[in-house]
Protein backbone atom coordinates (compact mmCIF):
# COMPACT_ATOMS: atom_id res chain seq x y z
CA UNK A 1 0.00 0.00 0.00
CA UNK A 2 2.39 2.38 1.63
CA UNK A 3 5.13 1.37 -1.51
CA UNK A 4 2.22 1.80 -4.24
CA UNK A 5 1.83 5.71 -2.87
CA UNK A 6 5.41 6.01 -2.82
CA UNK A 7 5.84 4.59 -6.38
CA UNK A 8 2.81 7.13 -7.62
CA UNK A 9 4.53 9.50 -6.01
CA UNK A 10 8.17 9.47 -7.11
CA UNK A 11 6.65 8.54 -11.10
CA UNK A 12 3.95 11.50 -11.17
CA UNK A 13 5.12 14.27 -13.55
CA UNK A 14 5.59 17.09 -11.29
CA UNK A 15 7.74 14.93 -8.88
CA UNK A 16 11.03 16.32 -10.10
CA UNK A 17 9.42 19.85 -9.20
CA UNK A 18 8.17 19.31 -6.10
CA UNK A 19 11.42 17.15 -5.23
CA UNK A 20 13.37 20.62 -5.86
CA UNK A 21 11.41 23.06 -4.30
CA UNK A 22 10.55 20.71 -0.83
CA UNK A 23 13.54 18.31 -0.49
CA UNK A 24 16.24 20.24 -1.46
CA UNK A 25 19.15 18.68 0.99
CA UNK A 26 21.39 21.81 0.91
CA UNK A 27 18.49 25.03 0.93
CA UNK A 28 17.18 22.72 4.31
CA UNK A 29 20.60 22.86 5.76
CA UNK A 30 21.01 26.46 5.18
CA UNK A 31 17.78 27.24 6.95
CA UNK A 32 17.81 24.76 9.84
CA UNK A 33 19.97 26.84 12.23
CA UNK A 34 17.41 29.21 11.86
CA UNK A 35 14.64 27.49 11.59
CA UNK A 36 15.91 25.96 14.94
CA UNK A 37 16.70 29.42 16.59
CA UNK A 38 12.97 29.96 16.05
CA UNK A 39 11.68 26.92 17.55
CA UNK A 40 13.25 27.52 21.06
CA UNK A 41 10.88 30.50 20.77
CA UNK A 42 8.25 28.15 20.15
CA UNK A 43 9.29 25.70 23.22
CA UNK A 44 9.59 28.62 25.57
CA UNK A 45 5.63 30.29 24.53
CA UNK A 46 4.51 26.21 24.91
CA UNK A 47 5.99 26.02 28.34
CA UNK A 48 4.61 29.26 29.83
CA UNK A 49 1.44 28.65 28.35
CA UNK A 50 0.62 25.06 29.32
CA UNK A 51 1.59 26.58 32.89
CA UNK A 52 -0.75 29.21 32.65
CA UNK A 53 -3.39 26.28 31.22
CA UNK A 54 -3.06 23.83 33.64
CA UNK A 55 -3.58 26.47 36.22
CA UNK A 56 -6.14 28.53 34.79
CA UNK A 57 -8.01 25.36 33.62
CA UNK A 58 -8.03 23.94 37.68
CA UNK A 59 -9.63 27.37 38.47
CA UNK A 60 -12.27 27.47 36.04
CA UNK A 61 -12.56 22.98 36.93
CA UNK A 62 -13.36 24.03 40.76
CA UNK A 63 -15.63 26.44 40.08
CA UNK A 64 -17.91 25.02 37.42
CA UNK A 65 -17.80 22.01 40.15
CA UNK A 66 -18.43 23.48 43.11
CA UNK A 67 -21.71 23.31 44.36
CA UNK A 68 -21.51 26.30 47.13
CA UNK A 69 -24.53 28.49 46.57
CA UNK A 70 -22.61 32.19 47.16
CA UNK A 71 -20.26 30.98 43.96
CA UNK A 72 -23.47 30.84 41.39
CA UNK A 73 -22.29 34.00 39.65
CA UNK A 74 -19.12 32.78 39.00
CA UNK A 75 -20.30 29.32 38.04
CA UNK A 76 -22.45 31.39 35.35
CA UNK A 77 -19.17 33.04 34.59
CA UNK A 78 -17.08 29.88 33.99
CA UNK A 79 -20.26 28.14 32.02
CA UNK A 80 -20.01 30.93 29.64
CA UNK A 81 -16.13 31.14 29.44
CA UNK A 82 -15.76 27.69 28.15
CA UNK A 83 -18.71 27.60 25.86
CA UNK A 84 -16.99 30.90 24.67
CA UNK A 85 -13.79 29.75 24.13
CA UNK A 86 -14.25 25.95 23.27
CA UNK A 87 -16.71 27.34 20.84
CA UNK A 88 -14.02 29.85 18.72
CA UNK A 89 -11.46 28.72 16.14
CA UNK A 90 -8.27 29.22 18.07
CA UNK A 91 -6.92 31.12 14.73
CA UNK A 92 -9.54 33.74 15.32
CA UNK A 93 -8.41 34.16 19.05
CA UNK A 94 -5.43 34.98 18.40
CA UNK A 95 -6.64 37.71 15.97
CA UNK A 96 -8.94 39.42 17.96
CA UNK A 97 -6.43 39.16 20.59
CA UNK A 98 -3.12 40.00 19.37
CA UNK A 99 -4.04 42.48 17.38
CA UNK A 100 -7.52 44.08 18.96
CA UNK A 101 -6.26 44.27 22.03
CA UNK A 102 -2.67 46.74 21.30
CA UNK A 103 -6.07 48.79 19.15
CA UNK A 104 -7.30 49.92 22.10
CA UNK A 105 -4.18 51.61 23.07
CA UNK A 106 -4.84 51.17 27.17
CA UNK A 107 -2.22 52.33 28.59
CA UNK A 108 -0.53 49.48 31.35
CA UNK A 109 -2.03 46.71 28.56
CA UNK A 110 1.34 44.58 27.47
CA UNK A 111 1.31 45.18 23.62
CA UNK A 112 4.33 42.27 22.85
CA UNK A 113 2.51 39.57 20.30
CA UNK A 114 4.41 36.60 21.97
CA UNK A 115 2.88 37.69 25.44
CA UNK A 116 -0.88 38.58 23.28
CA UNK A 117 -0.51 35.72 21.61
CA UNK A 118 0.07 33.11 24.55
CA UNK A 119 -2.41 34.83 26.56
CA UNK A 120 -5.05 33.75 23.35
CA UNK A 121 -3.70 30.29 23.24
CA UNK A 122 -3.69 30.12 27.10
CA UNK A 123 -7.15 31.32 26.89
CA UNK A 124 -8.29 28.59 24.43
CA UNK A 125 -7.06 25.60 25.83
CA UNK A 126 -7.25 26.36 29.26
CA UNK A 127 -11.81 26.02 28.53
CA UNK A 128 -10.86 22.80 27.03
CA UNK A 129 -8.34 21.78 30.04
CA UNK A 130 -11.62 22.94 32.65
CA UNK A 131 -13.39 20.59 31.18
CA UNK A 132 -11.07 17.92 31.70
CA UNK A 133 -10.45 18.57 34.87
CA UNK A 134 -13.94 18.53 35.80
CA UNK A 135 -14.89 14.85 33.93
CA UNK A 136 -12.23 13.68 36.30
CA UNK A 137 -13.89 15.17 39.43
CA UNK A 138 -16.86 14.39 38.67
CA UNK A 139 -15.94 10.46 37.76
CA UNK A 140 -15.14 10.71 41.17
CA UNK A 141 -17.46 8.77 43.87
CA UNK A 142 -19.74 10.74 46.27
CA UNK A 143 -19.30 8.51 48.83
CA UNK A 144 -15.31 9.75 49.07
CA UNK A 145 -16.71 13.18 50.03
CA UNK A 146 -19.02 12.01 52.39
CA UNK A 147 -16.68 9.87 53.82
CA UNK A 148 -13.77 12.82 53.99
CA UNK A 149 -16.32 15.19 55.36
CA UNK A 150 -17.50 12.82 57.84
CA UNK A 151 -14.51 12.20 59.50
CA UNK A 152 -14.22 16.02 60.03
CA UNK A 153 -12.14 17.65 57.15
CA UNK A 154 -13.63 20.58 55.31
CA UNK A 155 -14.88 20.93 51.91
CA UNK A 156 -11.64 22.37 50.69
CA UNK A 157 -9.82 19.85 52.49
CA UNK A 158 -11.85 17.42 51.15
CA UNK A 159 -11.49 18.61 47.24
CA UNK A 160 -7.73 18.99 47.98
CA UNK A 161 -6.38 15.58 49.59
CA UNK A 162 -9.27 13.59 48.46
CA UNK A 163 -11.11 14.23 45.12
CA UNK A 164 -8.20 15.90 43.24
CA UNK A 165 -5.25 13.59 43.61
CA UNK A 166 -7.74 10.78 42.17
CA UNK A 167 -9.36 13.01 39.46
CA UNK A 168 -5.70 14.75 38.36
CA UNK A 169 -4.59 10.93 38.45
CA UNK A 170 -7.49 9.86 36.31
CA UNK A 171 -7.08 12.85 33.37
CA UNK A 172 -3.68 12.46 32.84
CA UNK A 173 -3.81 11.10 29.09
CA UNK A 174 -6.52 13.33 27.91
CA UNK A 175 -4.27 16.13 29.34
CA UNK A 176 -1.05 14.98 27.49
CA UNK A 177 -3.38 15.13 24.42
CA UNK A 178 -4.13 18.49 25.23
CA UNK A 179 -0.48 19.40 25.81
CA UNK A 180 0.25 17.76 22.19
CA UNK A 181 -2.67 19.72 20.12
CA UNK A 182 -1.08 22.93 22.54
CA UNK A 183 2.54 22.50 20.93
CA UNK A 184 1.42 22.54 17.71
CA UNK A 185 -0.96 25.34 17.69
CA UNK A 186 2.28 27.75 19.13
CA UNK A 187 2.57 28.07 15.18
CA UNK A 188 -0.44 29.94 15.08
CA UNK A 189 1.67 33.18 17.24
CA UNK A 190 3.15 33.53 14.03
CA UNK A 191 0.37 35.63 12.46
CA UNK A 192 1.36 38.37 14.87
CA UNK A 193 4.91 38.64 13.93
CA UNK A 194 6.89 37.08 16.18
CA UNK A 195 10.06 34.79 14.49
CA UNK A 196 9.17 31.24 15.67
CA UNK A 197 9.78 28.20 13.84
CA UNK A 198 6.94 28.28 11.25
CA UNK A 199 7.52 32.03 10.94
CA UNK A 200 10.97 32.00 10.50
CA UNK A 201 10.38 28.88 7.31
CA UNK A 202 7.94 30.65 5.98
CA UNK A 203 10.39 34.08 5.30
CA UNK A 204 13.27 31.94 4.43
CA UNK A 205 10.71 29.78 1.77
CA UNK A 206 9.61 32.67 0.06
CA UNK A 207 12.68 34.62 -0.08
CA UNK A 208 14.29 31.83 -2.19
CA UNK A 209 10.97 30.00 -3.93
CA UNK A 210 11.95 27.19 -1.84
CA UNK A 211 9.64 25.69 0.64
CA UNK A 212 12.44 23.11 2.18
CA UNK A 213 12.74 25.51 5.44
CA UNK A 214 8.96 24.22 6.04
CA UNK A 215 10.12 20.78 6.35
CA UNK A 216 12.78 21.94 8.78
CA UNK A 217 10.42 23.14 10.72
CA UNK A 218 7.94 20.25 10.43
CA UNK A 219 10.75 17.65 11.41
CA UNK A 220 11.52 19.81 14.94
CA UNK A 221 7.43 19.82 15.68
CA UNK A 222 7.75 16.06 15.11
CA UNK A 223 10.61 16.03 17.07
CA UNK A 224 8.78 16.97 19.95
CA UNK A 225 5.20 16.16 19.01
CA UNK A 226 6.19 11.91 18.40
CA UNK A 227 7.75 11.49 21.86
CA UNK A 228 5.34 13.22 23.50
CA UNK A 229 2.30 10.97 21.78
CA UNK A 230 4.53 8.14 22.62
CA UNK A 231 4.60 9.06 26.07
CA UNK A 232 0.81 9.38 26.22
CA UNK A 233 0.41 6.10 24.68
CA UNK A 234 2.29 4.75 27.57
CA UNK A 235 0.68 6.40 30.14
CA UNK A 236 -2.98 5.59 28.84
CA UNK A 237 -2.00 1.32 28.72
CA UNK A 238 -0.10 2.02 31.99
CA UNK A 239 -3.41 3.25 33.43
CA UNK A 240 -5.74 0.18 31.96
CA UNK A 241 -3.49 -2.21 32.99
CA UNK A 242 -3.29 -0.63 36.55
CA UNK A 243 -7.28 -0.40 36.36
CA UNK A 244 -7.76 -4.01 35.45
CA UNK A 245 -5.26 -5.46 37.85
CA UNK A 246 -7.74 -3.15 40.40
CA UNK A 247 -4.36 -1.15 41.66
CA UNK A 248 -5.52 2.35 43.27
CA UNK A 249 -5.48 4.93 40.35
CA UNK B 1 -29.52 7.24 86.60
CA UNK B 2 -27.23 10.35 85.94
CA UNK B 3 -28.96 13.65 84.61
CA UNK B 4 -26.73 13.98 81.86
CA UNK B 5 -28.08 14.65 78.47
CA UNK B 6 -28.26 11.55 75.99
CA UNK B 7 -24.63 11.74 73.27
CA UNK B 8 -27.03 12.15 70.43
CA UNK B 9 -30.99 13.00 70.06
CA UNK B 10 -33.33 13.00 67.51
CA UNK B 11 -36.41 15.02 67.65
CA UNK B 12 -38.76 15.00 64.52
CA UNK B 13 -36.31 14.58 62.30
CA UNK B 14 -37.99 14.79 58.69
CA UNK B 15 -36.52 14.97 55.50
CA UNK B 16 -37.66 14.52 51.52
CA UNK B 17 -35.82 14.12 48.51
CA UNK B 18 -38.19 15.65 45.56
CA UNK B 19 -41.57 14.95 47.34
CA UNK B 20 -40.78 11.71 48.68
CA UNK B 21 -40.80 11.66 52.38
CA UNK B 22 -37.66 9.29 53.65
CA UNK B 23 -38.35 10.49 57.30
CA UNK B 24 -41.19 11.29 58.73
CA UNK B 25 -40.98 12.42 62.39
CA UNK B 26 -38.20 10.70 64.07
CA UNK B 27 -37.37 10.44 67.45
CA UNK B 28 -34.29 8.67 68.86
CA UNK B 29 -31.92 8.77 71.51
CA UNK B 30 -28.36 6.99 72.36
CA UNK B 31 -27.19 7.33 75.97
CA UNK B 32 -23.73 7.22 76.45
CA UNK B 33 -21.71 4.09 76.52
CA UNK B 34 -25.17 2.76 74.58
CA UNK B 35 -25.25 0.98 71.44
CA UNK B 36 -28.84 0.95 69.55
CA UNK B 37 -29.60 -0.88 66.60
CA UNK B 38 -32.15 0.37 63.54
CA UNK B 39 -33.43 -2.42 62.03
CA UNK B 40 -35.79 -1.85 59.05
CA UNK B 41 -36.43 -2.78 55.38
CA UNK B 42 -34.15 -1.79 52.08
CA UNK B 43 -35.33 1.78 52.22
CA UNK B 44 -37.04 2.24 55.21
CA UNK B 45 -34.62 5.40 55.43
CA UNK B 46 -31.94 4.03 58.15
CA UNK B 47 -29.30 5.12 55.88
CA UNK B 48 -30.52 8.89 55.40
CA UNK B 49 -31.26 8.85 59.42
CA UNK B 50 -27.64 8.46 59.50
CA UNK B 51 -25.86 10.68 57.04
CA UNK B 52 -28.77 13.27 58.30
CA UNK B 53 -27.61 12.67 62.09
CA UNK B 54 -23.72 13.05 60.47
CA UNK B 55 -24.96 16.42 58.89
CA UNK B 56 -23.78 14.85 55.22
CA UNK B 57 -27.87 15.14 54.83
CA UNK B 58 -29.51 18.54 55.20
CA UNK B 59 -32.75 18.01 57.46
CA UNK B 60 -36.08 19.53 56.70
CA UNK B 61 -37.63 19.56 60.45
CA UNK B 62 -36.72 19.16 63.31
CA UNK B 63 -33.68 18.77 65.58
CA UNK B 64 -30.42 16.79 65.83
CA UNK B 65 -28.86 17.16 69.19
CA UNK B 66 -24.96 16.34 70.44
CA UNK B 67 -24.49 16.36 74.29
CA UNK B 68 -27.34 18.56 73.90
CA UNK B 69 -26.59 21.38 71.02
CA UNK B 70 -28.36 21.12 68.46
CA UNK B 71 -26.04 20.47 65.35
CA UNK B 72 -28.42 20.84 62.88
CA UNK B 73 -29.10 24.86 63.73
CA UNK B 74 -27.99 26.90 61.11
CA UNK B 75 -25.60 28.80 63.36
CA UNK B 76 -23.45 25.75 64.04
CA UNK B 77 -20.60 24.67 61.74
CA UNK B 78 -21.18 21.98 60.26
CA UNK B 79 -17.76 20.50 60.32
CA UNK B 80 -17.04 21.29 63.89
CA UNK B 81 -20.29 18.47 64.81
CA UNK B 82 -19.06 16.46 62.06
CA UNK B 83 -15.44 16.00 64.08
CA UNK B 84 -16.88 14.82 67.12
CA UNK B 85 -18.76 12.03 65.53
CA UNK B 86 -18.03 8.86 62.74
CA UNK B 87 -19.35 7.40 60.22
CA UNK B 88 -18.67 3.95 58.83
CA UNK B 89 -20.02 3.14 55.53
CA UNK B 90 -21.57 -0.07 53.55
CA UNK B 91 -18.82 1.07 50.84
CA UNK B 92 -16.46 1.11 52.96
CA UNK B 93 -15.39 4.07 51.02
CA UNK B 94 -11.73 4.23 51.99
CA UNK B 95 -9.37 6.60 49.61
CA UNK B 96 -8.01 4.04 46.96
CA UNK B 97 -5.11 6.95 46.36
CA UNK B 98 -3.58 6.58 49.97
CA UNK B 99 -1.99 3.90 52.01
CA UNK B 100 -3.96 1.97 54.99
CA UNK B 101 -1.83 4.01 57.22
CA UNK B 102 -2.42 7.19 55.50
CA UNK B 103 -6.34 6.90 55.82
CA UNK B 104 -6.32 6.84 58.75
CA UNK B 105 -3.98 9.71 59.44
CA UNK B 106 -5.14 12.07 57.32
CA UNK B 107 -8.49 13.26 59.47
CA UNK B 108 -6.70 13.64 62.57
CA UNK B 109 -3.28 15.74 61.12
CA UNK B 110 -5.69 17.67 58.73
CA UNK B 111 -8.84 18.10 60.71
CA UNK B 112 -8.12 17.71 64.40
CA UNK B 113 -4.60 19.20 64.32
CA UNK B 114 -2.58 16.62 65.95
CA UNK B 115 0.75 16.66 65.54
CA UNK B 116 1.64 14.37 62.44
CA UNK B 117 4.03 12.18 65.05
CA UNK B 118 1.84 11.40 67.92
CA UNK B 119 -0.89 10.88 65.13
CA UNK B 120 1.07 8.24 63.45
CA UNK B 121 1.60 6.89 67.07
CA UNK B 122 -1.81 6.56 67.97
CA UNK B 123 -3.10 5.37 64.27
CA UNK B 124 -0.13 2.08 63.83
CA UNK B 125 -1.18 0.95 67.91
CA UNK B 126 -5.28 0.89 66.96
CA UNK B 127 -4.39 -0.82 63.27
CA UNK B 128 -1.85 -3.40 65.04
CA UNK B 129 -5.25 -3.53 67.47
CA UNK B 130 -7.70 -4.68 65.21
CA UNK B 131 -4.92 -6.97 63.48
CA UNK B 132 -3.52 -4.65 60.81
CA UNK B 133 -0.19 -3.67 61.83
CA UNK B 134 1.21 -5.27 58.57
CA UNK B 135 -0.77 -3.76 56.56
CA UNK B 136 0.05 -0.27 57.43
CA UNK B 137 1.78 0.83 53.60
CA UNK B 138 -0.56 -1.41 51.38
CA UNK B 139 -3.08 0.48 49.59
CA UNK B 140 -6.98 -0.47 50.20
CA UNK B 141 -7.50 -2.64 46.95
CA UNK B 142 -4.74 -4.99 48.08
CA UNK B 143 -6.86 -5.96 51.11
CA UNK B 144 -10.10 -8.11 51.53
CA UNK B 145 -13.19 -6.50 51.91
CA UNK B 146 -13.25 -7.07 55.66
CA UNK B 147 -9.79 -6.08 56.00
CA UNK B 148 -11.13 -2.91 54.36
CA UNK B 149 -13.72 -2.23 56.85
CA UNK B 150 -11.67 -2.73 59.86
CA UNK B 151 -9.27 0.00 58.16
CA UNK B 152 -12.51 1.86 58.02
CA UNK B 153 -13.37 1.82 61.47
CA UNK B 154 -10.12 1.94 62.63
CA UNK B 155 -9.90 5.53 60.67
CA UNK B 156 -13.24 6.20 62.11
CA UNK B 157 -11.93 5.45 65.68
CA UNK B 158 -8.66 7.72 65.19
CA UNK B 159 -10.99 10.88 65.20
CA UNK B 160 -11.47 9.85 68.92
CA UNK B 161 -15.54 10.17 68.30
CA UNK B 162 -18.13 10.32 70.70
CA UNK B 163 -20.38 8.49 68.99
CA UNK B 164 -19.91 6.33 66.16
CA UNK B 165 -22.60 5.49 63.45
CA UNK B 166 -22.55 2.22 61.68
CA UNK B 167 -23.90 2.00 58.39
CA UNK B 168 -25.00 -1.67 57.35
CA UNK B 169 -21.12 -2.00 57.56
CA UNK B 170 -21.10 -5.98 56.84
CA UNK B 171 -23.98 -5.69 53.79
CA UNK B 172 -21.01 -5.55 51.16
CA UNK B 173 -18.84 -8.33 52.28
CA UNK B 174 -18.62 -11.64 51.66
CA UNK B 175 -20.66 -13.82 54.56
CA UNK B 176 -17.04 -15.26 55.58
CA UNK B 177 -15.51 -11.98 56.06
CA UNK B 178 -18.66 -10.81 57.98
CA UNK B 179 -17.82 -12.05 61.75
CA UNK B 180 -14.29 -10.52 61.92
CA UNK B 181 -16.02 -6.70 61.19
CA UNK B 182 -18.51 -7.62 63.88
CA UNK B 183 -16.35 -8.95 66.23
CA UNK B 184 -14.57 -5.49 66.28
CA UNK B 185 -18.21 -4.16 66.82
CA UNK B 186 -17.97 -6.21 69.49
CA UNK B 187 -15.07 -5.21 71.36
CA UNK B 188 -16.11 -1.54 70.70
CA UNK B 189 -19.32 -2.03 72.45
CA UNK B 190 -17.15 -3.81 75.59
CA UNK B 191 -15.34 -0.71 76.10
CA UNK B 192 -18.17 1.57 76.07
CA UNK B 193 -17.94 3.28 72.83
CA UNK B 194 -20.91 4.67 72.37
CA UNK B 195 -23.16 4.06 68.95
CA UNK B 196 -25.73 3.49 66.63
CA UNK B 197 -25.95 0.98 64.16
CA UNK B 198 -27.95 0.40 61.17
CA UNK B 199 -28.31 -3.06 60.51
CA UNK B 200 -29.20 -6.62 58.98
CA UNK B 201 -27.60 -8.60 61.20
CA UNK B 202 -30.46 -9.72 63.34
CA UNK B 203 -28.45 -11.77 65.75
CA UNK B 204 -25.64 -9.51 66.30
CA UNK B 205 -28.16 -6.62 67.04
CA UNK B 206 -29.19 -8.65 69.69
CA UNK B 207 -26.24 -9.42 71.08
CA UNK B 208 -25.00 -5.75 71.07
CA UNK B 209 -27.41 -3.18 71.24
CA UNK B 210 -29.25 -1.90 74.42
CA UNK B 211 -31.71 -0.76 72.11
CA UNK B 212 -33.64 -2.24 68.54
CA UNK B 213 -35.90 0.47 66.78
CA UNK B 214 -37.97 -0.92 64.19
CA UNK B 215 -37.82 1.83 61.05
CA UNK B 216 -40.65 1.61 58.94
CA UNK B 217 -41.54 4.29 55.87
CA UNK B 218 -39.69 6.68 57.31
CA UNK B 219 -40.86 6.38 60.98
CA UNK B 220 -39.56 4.34 64.53
CA UNK B 221 -42.99 1.77 64.67
CA UNK B 222 -41.72 0.00 67.17
CA UNK B 223 -38.47 -0.21 69.90
CA UNK B 224 -37.45 -2.01 72.85
CA UNK B 225 -34.78 -4.50 74.54
CA UNK B 226 -33.80 -6.77 71.50
CA UNK B 227 -34.60 -9.65 73.51
CA UNK B 228 -38.50 -8.20 73.61
CA UNK B 229 -38.53 -6.59 70.10
CA UNK B 230 -37.27 -9.37 68.31
CA UNK B 231 -38.57 -12.50 70.19
CA UNK B 232 -42.30 -11.10 70.49
CA UNK B 233 -42.96 -8.20 68.20
CA UNK B 234 -46.02 -5.96 68.68
CA UNK B 235 -46.66 -4.39 65.28
CA UNK B 236 -47.74 -6.01 62.93
CA UNK B 237 -45.11 -4.74 60.05
CA UNK B 238 -42.39 -5.92 62.77
CA UNK B 239 -43.84 -9.32 62.46
CA UNK B 240 -43.59 -9.34 59.06
CA UNK B 241 -40.18 -7.82 58.73
CA UNK B 242 -38.86 -10.46 60.98
CA UNK B 243 -40.81 -13.57 58.97
CA UNK B 244 -39.17 -12.31 55.89
CA UNK B 245 -35.62 -12.60 57.50
CA UNK B 246 -36.62 -15.46 58.85
CA UNK B 247 -37.73 -17.31 55.94
CA UNK B 248 -34.74 -16.03 53.73
CA UNK B 249 -32.23 -17.39 57.15
CA UNK B 250 -31.17 -14.11 58.22
CA UNK B 251 -31.94 -14.12 61.84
Amino acid sequence: MLGALAALILTSKGWPNVRETFFDWNAFKDAFPDVLDGFWLDIKIFMVVEIAVLALGLVVALVRSSGAPALFPFRLLAASYTDVFRGLPVILVVYLIGFGIPALELSGVPSDPVVLGGVALALCYAAYVAEVYRAGIESIHPGQTSAALSLGLTSAQSTRHVVLPQAVRRVIPPLLNDFIALQKDVALVSILGPLEAFRVAHIEASSTFNYTPLLAAAVLYLAVTVPLTRVVDHVTARDRLLRSAGAPV
Amino acid sequence: MSAAPPVLEVQGVTKSYGGVEVLRGVDLSVREHEAVALIGASGSGKSTLLRCIDLLEEIDDGDVLLDGEVITDPSVDPVRARRSLAMVFQAFNLFPHLTVLDNVLLAPSRAHGMQKEAAADSARELLARFGLGERERDYPDRLSGGQQQRVAIVRALATRPRALLLDEITSALDPELVGEVLEVVRELKAEGMTMLIATHEMGFARDVADEICFLHEGRILERGAPGRVLAEPERPETQRFLRRLLAAGRV
